[in-house]
């Protein structure tokens, strides 16, 4: 079924959802169940995005363009391809369990917890489906309010430091990427992706150009050593936060450098990917022996998420040496590929991971490891959803963990054997860190007074941990449908790499 | 030959129709009762609409200009577009005034009779052609200023503020008229127009010094008149001792007017030197970024807080001028207006906490206002994330032009300062945020909002404005730049 403006939609009826749920939320149930009713249509309205796409058509499709400001040229320009898809299905799929997970955990303020998480969809989807330059710097920045907010007000005891930290740190990354639009802008008089991509640029300009994006990206993404807002935000961030923040905002940043600096700086990207390709293998290394050394559960999955993300960027900037050096588009599709299902994988495992600890935080308000043990015991569900996200995060065959990391690492052998064994080398330090978390948290004998009481989950928390455990293994059982999703993309995306510039 | 021409009363029926209808009030005010005075209130609010409707009708179409009294008067686009957004914001002023007077005992036909003079000062100085008119609508403007920062007789800090402002802008209208009369003595003409068409600025021209030695008076005179550093010292103590109406009308109306001014002074009868001017101006800029970004996040006080944050935008206002084209003064006017109306939302945000006897002048009296009123909490973070530029509020987009034309002028690293300052200002905006939503009420007790629904109204339609203005601003961009022919 072909819905019109189904994109506008989508940014739209969120938008609209928090107006709503402000306007008539005074009673704390009406607001859940407006949000949650508003979250599922957006979701049910996304899948057609998905059933609709035409894989041997176009490669970007549901186009919308009005024009935004004439005098720039800019437009309200919409448009999706099976990358943007993907990654809208999940934003819509995590959000519904984000706010099902926030049901009664949330007990202050649930109208503005609410309209918080809508505003925050409607802006993600909207960075994933514009294709006008302006228009996904407004989407990109705006996000940064609505999350300031919901870590500020519903976060931790450190919630300010970690909040101002956030929204600080990640603006100043995003407005060296402005001054680029904006020398874009003025190159070409549009604000178009396509126009900057088809732009001529000297190999110095895009060096500039380049860096000003990684700026940007870098620390959204983020990679070593600009991860370190990271942590303090995940750690303060209410549960449903931490879940959007991991599955969904981390994701912008791999993006834009698909959407930005691989298509209109890619002399430069090639020049750099080796400083890239080197922040991506200390994060996967480094940053992952930093996780094990954490008591706190939320900051090692917070680090576990720096260390995966390091996979999407390798993958990312590895294709493109691969093009360029080797002429070898199949190894480049293959590590773009890979970075992709990374990308929707850590999604869906982040967001599972962080509600786990959601769910055991909510017991006994505590995050330490040291508090808890033998879970096994007393909530045997649980700890079977807690053992089998484990699972998914070590990268286990079967799950979606494992899926984009071997592409990945199979692409990165192709380029630099060195390289494919330093990433290879994740699947100890993951299992490392995460095995050592579930022995400590999950087995072993009941550990205190406080977890004998401890209650298995719930329905609500059942839906929320057997959705998320759905999606884990249907991407590492079953791929295909979400290569065969994101492949015109993909291979639209290494036929612009091996155009040079200069 | 100097003639009388009755056709020029009609370019300039706006101001003489404000004129007799100050008088008009003025009179009407002798007559009423004390608790009359919303009449006067009502009055005056309908001068100033009418007279904007007059504006508006009389606005010519683009690249056109009118002048009259022999050049000493000029209507034309930017003059037209200033003069709706000075009659706008006296008119909030007016609105969100009434109650806060009133507690105070300052409901006083006095305070609407020196804000119209004022306003007629301003409609007289953005549509100058001359030197002397420049002077005329400046003083006309600036001694209603002294006079009403002065309107609290019994607070000290009140007299304070206003002495200091009455001495140094003594000081600033003295080094303005000097500057004027080198110009005068370089030129032989106090025309505007005449002094660009004749002022020999080739580099054997004997008069080149001494042009140039008047435009750095000029300079330093519009530079104290908008608070740019390092003339900005009267700025915070004036907001801060002010009553809070007044500081609003200062930061935002004046603040038009005093653009205007600039554009006049230095466009219209400078624009040959456009290359000594903009340098000057660059240099101000930055140390207005400087000073106004790195000194308000000391601050405790809101008001004084927002007096840097007045300064750091005006750096970003002159940035607009470092160009030098049409455009770019486009791009500064659009930043200006912009910034008039976020400011006049924040001031109002603080004029509707303060009560009789209690003014919400430091931060911490925002603590919590989000768990006692949300959506005056929530126009206030509008308000705030705007100043700091966060899309997609309006003061982005005004950001986004004057970084543009930066650019455009080759000056990267003036947009690179710019940007880093922009940062540091981020912090202080989002301090005033995070009291509101994050900090616990020191009084839980929900907001006692005042009675005037009138000044509810307009402040939570100024509020949406900046929202609104953020997604749609492409019209008030081009209306911007038709008025200055780009």
């Amino acid at each position: 079924m072909l819905v019109p403006h189904l994109l506008s939609l989508l940014i739209w009826l969120p938008v609209l959802g928090a107006v709503l749920v402000l306007a008539f939320g005074r009673q704390p149930d009406v607001a859940r169940w407006l949000t949650l009713v508003i979250s599922l249509t957006t979701f049910v309205l996304s899948l057609f995005l998905w059933a609709d796409y035409v894989p041997t058509g176009a490669v970007m499709q549901f186009l919308e363009s009005t024009p935004w400001i004439p005098a720039l040229k800019a437009n309200y320009a919409l448009g999706a391809d099976g990358i943007s898809i993907a990654l809208i299905v999940m934003s819509t799929f995590t959000t519904v369990l984000a706010i099902i997970g926030a049901w009664s955990p949330i007990k202050q303020r649930v109208s503005q917890f609410m309209a918080s998480m809508l505003m925050l969809e409607a802006f993600l989807i909207g960075v994933f489906s514009t294709t006008d330059a302006l228009l996904f710097y407004v989407f990109f920045e705006a996000m940064l309010i609505p999350m300031f907010i919901i870590i500020g007000i519903w976060g931790g005891p450190r919630r300010v430091y970690a909040t101002l930290k956030f929204f600080i740190y990640t603006f100043f990354g995003s407005i060296f990427m402005l001054i680029a639009l904006i020398y874009l802008h003025l190159k070409t008089g549009e604000f178009s992706l396509a126009a900057f991509a088809a732009a001529p640029l000297s190999a110095k300009e895009q060096m500039w150009l380049f860096f000003a994006f990684f700026a940007g990206f870098a620390i959204k993404v983020p990679m070593w050593p600009v991860h370190t807002w990271l942590p303090d935000a995940h750690v303060e961030a209410p549960t449903g936060g931490s879940v959007i923040l991991a599955a969904v905002m981390l994701k912008v940043g791999g993006y834009g450098f698909i959407r930005f600096s691989l298509p209109i700086t890619p002399d430069a990207s090639q020049e750099f990917a080796w400083l890239v390709i080197a922040f991506s293998l200390i994060a996967i290394i480094y940053i992952g022996y930093v996780a094990l050394v954490q008591p706190d559960m939320k900051k090692l999955v917070a680090y576990s998420s720096v260390a995966h993300m390091g996979f999407v960027t390798l993958g990312i900037f590895i294709a493109l040496a691969l093009v360029r050096t080797h002429g070898n588009p199949d190894g480049a599709r293959l590590g773009l590929q890979g970075a992709m299902v990374q990308m929707i994988s850590h999604g869906f495992v982040s967001g599972a991971m962080f509600s786990c600890i959601g769910v055991m935080y909510d017991r006994l308000h505590t995050r330490a490891i040291n508090d808890y043990g033998g879970l096994v015991n007393v909530m045997p569900w649980f700890a079977a959803f807690m053992v089998l996200f484990s699972m998914a995060n070590t990268g286990l065959p079967g799950t979606s963990g494992f899926v984009g990391e071997f592409m990945v690492i199979l692409a990165a052998f192709q380029d630099n054997p060195l390289i494919g064994l330093l990433a290879a080398f994740t699947l100890v330090i993951s299992a490392g860190y995460t095995l050592w978390l579930v022995k400590r948290v999950i087995f072993g004998a009941v550990a205190n007074d406080k977890v004998a009481k401890m209650n298995d989950i719930d329905a609500r928390e059942w839906i929320v941990l057997g959705a998320f455990a759905m999606a884990v293994l249907a991407v590492g059982i079953y791929p295909k449908p979400l290569t065969d999703l994101m492949e015109p993309a993909v291979m639209h995306l290494v036929q612009q790499l091996g155009i040079t510039k200069v | 030959m100097i003639e009388f021409n009755s056709n020029d009363l009609l370019v300039m029926l706006p101001e003489l129709f404000l004129l007799g209808a100050t008088c008009m009030i003025l009179l009407v005010d002798l007559f009423i009762k004390p608790s009359q005075r919303d009449i006067t209130h009502w009055l005056a609010l309908l001068a100033l609409a009418a007279t904007g409707a007059l504006v508006w009708r009389d606005a010519p179409a683009m690249g056109q200009a009118t002048t009259a009294f022999n050049g000493m008067f000029v209507r034309d686009g930017v003059a037209s577009v200033l003069k709706l957004f000075v009659l706008l914001t006296t008119g909030l002023v007016f609105l969100y005034s009434r109650a806060y007077l009133r507690d105070r005992k300052l409901f006083v036909g006095e305070v609407y009779l020196l804000l119209l003079f004022g306003t007629l000062g301003m409609m007289l100085l953005v549509s100058a052609g001359n030197l002397v008119t420049v002077y005329l609508g400046l003083e006309l403007l600036t001694l209603s200023s002294y006079a009403l920062v002065a309107l609290n007789r019994d607070s000290g800090l009140s007299s304070e503020a206003a002495i200091k402002y009455f001495v140094l802008g003594a000081l600033a209208s003295g080094l303005l008229l000097y500057g004027m009369s080198m110009v005068y003595g370089a030129t032989g003409t106090l025309d505007l127009a005449s002094i660009h068409a004749i002022a020999d600025l080739s580099a054997t021209s004997p008069h080149r010094t001494l042009l140039a030695f008047g435009l750095v008076f000029l300079i330093v005179g519009i530079a104290f008149k908008l608070g740019a550093a390092p003339f900005h010292m009267w700025l915070p103590d004036v907001y801060d001792g002010a009553p809070t109406p007044i500081t609003m009308f200062i930061s935002s109306a004046s603040k038009l007017a005093a653009f205007g001014m600039a554009y006049r002074l230095l466009e219209g009868a400078f624009g040959g030197m456009r290359a000594d001017w903009s340098l000057m101006l660059s240099v101000l800029s930055v140390l207005s970024l400087a000073v106004g970004n790195l000194f308000a996040i000391a601050q405790t006080n809101l008001k004084r807080m927002l007096a840097y944050s007045t300064i750091s935008h005006i750096g970003f206002l002159l940035l607009g001028f470092v160009n030098g084209t049409p455009a770019g003064l486009a791009a500064a006017m659009f930043y200006m207006i912009c910034y008039a109306l976020m400011a006049t939302a924040a001031f109002g945000v603080i004029i509707l906490l303060a009560r009789a006897g209690f003014e919400a002048e430091e931060i911490d009296d925002f603590k919590g206002l989000n768990q006692r009123n949300p959506w005056y909490a929530g126009i206030m973070a509008i308000a705030m994330f705007s100043l700091a530029g966060v899309p997609p509020l309006f003061g982005f987009f005004a950001k986004l032009m004057v970084l543009k034309v930066v650019i455009d002028a080759g000056q990267l690293w003036l947009a690179i300062v710019a940007i880093v300052f922009a940062i540091i200002g981020l912090f202080y905006y989002l301090r005033v945020v995070k009291v509101m939503y994050f900090d616990a009420p020191l009084d839980p007790a929900p907001l006692e909002l005042p009675a005037d629904r009138s000044f509810r109204w307009a402040l939570s339609l100024n509020g949406i404005a900046l929202l609104v203005l953020g997604v749609s601003w492409s019209p008030l961009l081009e209306w911007c730049q038709r008025a200055l022919n780009v």
